[in-house]
């Protein structure tokens, strides 16, 4: 489904991401860790087409098309979905009326009409139970004076909605109690099928126990240093990175 | 497709005026140039009472002697009052009964604008009173208004009928020497509406009139004149668009309302003359004088969305003469390429236990400046006076400016007056963020500005506020589409 090659991406011709290789298949849940600036987030924004950062070599594919010349709406259109680490506000548009017409723009340039009121309507609904999420909460401005997790948990709401192929999960247990993580989690997996695939970034073993990884990668400088299978994240609750870094020198 | 703030700015500045094109309806036109005689014709020629003559007399006197003000945040090519002509018609004077009998081209123009008098007829409950250049064309709805002892028709018609309410009422809010325009409208106004609700009286439909500047090198001098009787209700709807020009056109217009005892006066505006160029070259000159009174109880709220004109310089006020009286005023102002805004209101708090709202947004995108100007004065007596001011700025690009000055002269201890400002950016962080969500860029801006603009949109009739969205979008979104 995803497959970059080779990539190194920066702003400003400082580089950033130094050479990533990485293939992510449908059914698929990849685990990406690693220091604090090594480059995550970073990553997940080149995915999702963000133009501030410049692709000086390598590419993206997905599902076999090299997204190169891809607006990033163009992406969301494709199934890609990111949630952010810094979800961002947007005064006086309700969750409702963001959610109703990112869904709209989907479906027309899917040649499709607008969805009806009342599915839509059925869809919040659904969603928002799904996510534990107050009916109230969807009339207020998106994200504004929200707390740290409820904006994580409005991401998961988000791509609940949207049901995307490929979901980047930037950080997204940062900020969440510990109640709200297993709700977010157990929202995650209901989502999980075989013909979707998920990108979690996170610094933290927790939210792994709750949606298990088929593989786990630790990026360092740019570059995906370490990849494994679930244990490796144990390895690194237990014994931080510098093994990693200093193997990686070596 | 790449955006970059720069990229963005430049679609933004590529946006034309939608709506620009000329209706080419045979007018009668005056000469260029202004004196007594042409201000003595302008009142002949409208069959006006000699009292309206002298009064137009008066105020052409007193505007002699006046100068242009320079106080606002605008700069601009002076107009030469000599070469515009005072006074234009339409042809096809008398008055239709049906849509049948109007002019085709005018249909058409209307047609163009979407909003056909078909569809204006359609839409529930608005009466339309078409302003086309100086003299209204179309009256529908009249028939159910009378029933109720409504008056709205032309100012030159309500001269003439309605005699002893316009000589009591015009003048009593904006005088004849009020400023600089407003004495320049006295004398030579063309035409406008007037309304008038009688006792205790909900006017049971809104009330709209679409204003449009039509020959070229006319100037616009509007005038409007609305009394809400004691206890009554009234909404009113004022719209407009206005075909590009080369030349600067001049647009001065005077509203005034009246809200006696207990009466309630809302009044809408969305305004989109034509703003120039995207070189900054023509566009509407427009200096309009807005001021209602409320006596006891009575209450005033002004909503308007500002699209368009070269340079706009407005303030529409609310003089808060009775005791438990209400001024609210609701604005937002776009302003793009060269745009100039220099609006905002005044409320003025006279009686005891009076409340005000200012609630104002602006929108400034290209190589604009946008100003709040907004002055709360609160005399000795007014007792127990309260006011609150919210003023919000939003930028696009750095090109464009946003400036606030809010002026307060409180003269009792009693009054209670709050003002909050904000200035924010759309940035591109906003903009990914939707494009993520697979919103475009042009939808995005759509959707951050309306949700910016929402509190005053919200006050705005249903029809109108679905218009007014449409507008903002035009205004900013550049040709995309
Ligand atoms: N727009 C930018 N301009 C300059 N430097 C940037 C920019 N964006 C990211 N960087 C730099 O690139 C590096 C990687 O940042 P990134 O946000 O991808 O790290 P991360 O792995 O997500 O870190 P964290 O775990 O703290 O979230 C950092 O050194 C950061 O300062
Ligand atoms: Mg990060």
């Amino acid at each position: 489904m995803l497959k970059i090659n080779n990539l190194h991406a920066g702003v400003e011709g400082n580089e950033i991401l130094k050479g990533i290789n990485l293939e992510v298949n449908a059914g698929e849940v990849h685990a990406i860790m690693g220091p604090n600036g090594s480059g995550k987030s970073t990553l997940a924004s080149v995915i999702a087409g963000k133009e501030e950062f410049e692709v000086t070599e390598g590419n993206v594919e997905f599902d076999g098309e090299n997204l190169e010349d891809s607006a990033p709406e163009n992406r969301a259109h494709k199934g890609i979905f990111m949630s952010f680490q810094y979800p961002v506000e947007i005064p006086g548009v309700s969750v409702t009326n963001f959610m109703k017409t990112a869904i709209n723009e989907s479906r027309k340039a899917r040649g499709l009409e607008d969805m009806p009121a009342s599915q839509m309507l059925k869809l919040i609904r659904e969603k928002a139970e799904l996510l534990d999420i107050d009916r109230k909460f969807l009339s207020r401005s998106l994200n504004e004076g929200f707390s740290g997790g409820e904006k994580k948990r409005n991401e998961i709401f988000q791509m609940a909605m949207l049901e995307p192929k490929l979901a980047i999960l930037d950080e997204t247990d940062s900020g969440l109690d510990i109640d709200a993580l297993r709700i977010v989690a157990n929202g995650v997996n209901k989502l999980k099928s075989k013909d979707n695939a998920v990108i979690i970034i996170t610094h933290y073993q927790r939210l792994l126990d709750y949606i298990v990884p088929d593989f786990v990668h630790v990026l360092h400088e740019g570059k995906i240093v370490k990849s494994g299978t679930k244990e490796l994240a144990h390895e690194l609750e237990a014994k931080g990175y510098d093994w990693i870094k200093n193997g990686a020198v070596v | 497709m790449a955006y970059t703030e720069e990229e963005l700015k430049k679609e933004l500045e590529t946006k034309e005026y939608e709506y620009g094109f000329y209706t080419d309806i045979e007018s009668d036109t005056f000469p260029a140039g202004l004196n007594e005689d042409i201000v003595v014709a302008i009142s002949k020629r409208k069959e006006e009472p000699g009292w309206m003559t002298d009064w137009r007399l008066k105020a052409f006197k007193a505007w002699k002697e006046m100068e242009e003000p320079e106080w606002a945040n605008v700069t601009y090519q002076k107009p030469d009052f000599q070469a515009i002509s005072y006074y234009s018609a339409p042809n096809s004077k008398p008055k239709y009964d049906s849509l049948d009998e109007v002019d085709p081209e005018l249909l058409d123009t209307f047609k163009k604008l979407g909003i056909s008098l078909d569809e204006q007829k359609k839409l529930a409950g608005v009466a339309v009173d078409i302003v086309m250049d100086s003299v209204s064309v179309a009256t529908t709805f009249k028939k159910t208004l009378a029933e109720k002892g409504i008056i709205f028709c032309s100012i030159s018609e309500a001269i003439k009928e309605h005699s002893e309410l316009v000589q009591k009422y015009m003048g009593s809010v904006v005088p004849q020497k009020d400023n600089f325009y407003a004495a320049l409208n006295s004398a030579v106004f063309s035409d406008g509406s007037f309304c008038y609700i009688p006792k205790g009286v909900r006017c049971p439909m809104e009330l709209s009139t679409y204003f449009r500047i039509n020959q070229a090198g006319t100037g616009q001098f509007e005038r409007t004149l609305v009394i809400a009787d004691k206890g009554s209700y009234v909404s009113y709807l004022e719209g407009c668009t206005a075909p590009a020009r080369d030349e600067n056109q001049l647009h001065a217009a005077v509203v005034e309302l009246i809200a006696l005892d207990d009466a309630e006066i809302k009044y809408s505006t969305v305004q989109n003359w034509f703003p120039g160029d995207k070189n900054g070259k023509g566009g509407v000159f427009n200096f309009v004088t807005k001021r209602g009174i409320c006596e006891k109880n009575a209450k005033i709220s002004w909503t308007q969305v500002e699209t368009g004109s070269a340079v706009t310089w407005k303030y529409p006020s609310c003089i808060l003469k009775g005791d438990n009286s209400i001024g609210e005023f609701y604005s937002i102002a776009v302003t793009n390429n060269y745009q100039q805004a220099d609006t905002g209101t005044k409320m003025v708090h006279l009686g005891k236990n009076t409340r005000s709202t200012i609630i104002s947004k602006g929108i400034s995108a290209g190589k604009s400046q946008n100003s709040y100007r907004g002055l709360v004065q609160v005399s000795s007596r007014a007792e127990n006076a309260r006011n609150f001011s919210q003023c919000d700025s939003l930028l696009m690009g750095n090109e464009c400016g946003a400036h606030t000055f809010p002026y307060i002269e409180v003269k009792n201890k009693t009054a209670q007056i709050e003002h909050e400002a904000t200035t924010s950016k759309i940035g591109e962080e906003q903009i990914f963020y939707c494009n993520q969500r697979g919103i475009d860029t042009e939808k995005a801006i759509a959707l951050i500005v309306n949700g910016f603009s929402k509190e005053v949109l919200n006050k705005l009739p249903m029809e109108f506020a679905v218009e007014a969205q449409k507008l903002l979008e035009i205004s900013l979104e550049g040709s995309v589409g």
